[in-house]
């Protein structure tokens, strides 16, 4: 399902609406994650403290959504873009690829809770194909 | 038997009684049908399913959603029967309407967006998980007469 230059122009304008809070909805998303997906807790058995909204959930919440966000600015160019990150995932992280689809519910999630006039099933699908593709990408490395 | 705790009990109960299911039911369906528009397999008899546009302005669509709606309904009442409650809808979806189960989970999905958006910031992580595990439950059952 590859992103067509509508879903690519849909991507670009939501990121410039909601891309200055991407720190926040990062933090959400992981935040939600861990809670109502408790398998994903099995990744993050060093932090402290798991809860949404602890110290580690914030900080790697904007890790992750500032690497969205770089993918958003490299939208024409997915697969080099996220090469690197490819590569530490598969190599080093070995998360399975299945999670990559609940942090991505769960970034929908968050952005539709945030934003709900800008969020709109045509703005949704959009951006569904396009973590879609980010996750696809990301497990690229894998095998 | 599924278990439900007291907060998961207030929560379900609590939500759905915030909402419009007319409305709800529309914006869920319909949604579901843009982002997943493969999901409208089922719905030959619906006419004009050309764009998003017309999606949601379809009053069949409409119409259904509110059907969807109130059948949920029956399993908010009935929070601790139901597989029981849902053992002919499974019968339906399965023998005569032929709906892949797997279609229960990108509905419940976009339910789920739909509540976020309206509750906004009372739906927090823990009210999301008693929600999506109610939807899972539902999904359960009304795949368990499959065969």
């Amino acid at each position: 399902m590859s992103l067509t230059v509508h879903d690519i122009s849909v991507v670009k304008a939501l990121w410039a609406k909601i891309g200055s809070r991407a720190d926040e909805i990062g933090a959400e998303a992981l935040g939600r994650m861990l809670t109502v997906y408790p398998q994903s807790k099995t990744y993050f058995s060093h932090w402290a403290d798991l809860s949404p909204g602890s110290a580690p959930v914030k900080k790697h919440g904007k890790v992750i959504m500032a690497a969205v966000s770089d993918a958003v600015a490299h939208i024409d160019d997915l697969p080099t873009a996220l090469s690197h990150l490819s590569e530490l995932h598969a190599n080093k992280l070995r998360v399975d690829p299945a999670n990559f689809k609940i942090l991505a519910h769960n970034i929908i999630v968050t952005v539709g809770m945030l934003f709900p006039a800008d969020f709109t099933p045509e703005v949704h699908v959009s951006l569904d194909k396009f973590l879609q593709n980010l996750a696809w990408c990301l497990a690229e490395r894998y095998r | 038997m599924v278990e439900w705790t007291d907060f998961e009990r207030a929560t379900i109960q609590n939500i759905f009684s915030k909402l419009d299911y007319e409305s709800v039911g529309h914006n869920a369906l319909g949604r579901c049908l843009v982002v997943y528009p493969w999901t409208q397999r089922y719905f030959g008899k619906f006419g004009n399913l050309y764009n998003a546009a017309a999606i949601m302005g379809n009053p069949m669509v409409a119409a259904h959603g509110a059907v969807v709606l109130h059948g949920l309904d029956r399993a908010v009442k009935n929070m601790d029967d139901i597989k029981a409650t849902y053992a002919e809808l499974s019968v339906l979806h399965s023998e005569k309407l032929h709906v892949d189960p797997d279609n229960f989970r990108l509905l419940a999905d976009c339910l789920t967006i739909v509540v976020a958006a309206k509750l906004g910031a009372s739906f927090t992580a823990d009210v999301q998980a008693a929600f999506q595990k109610f939807l899972a439950v539902v999904a359960s059952a009304l795949r368990r007469q499959y065969h």
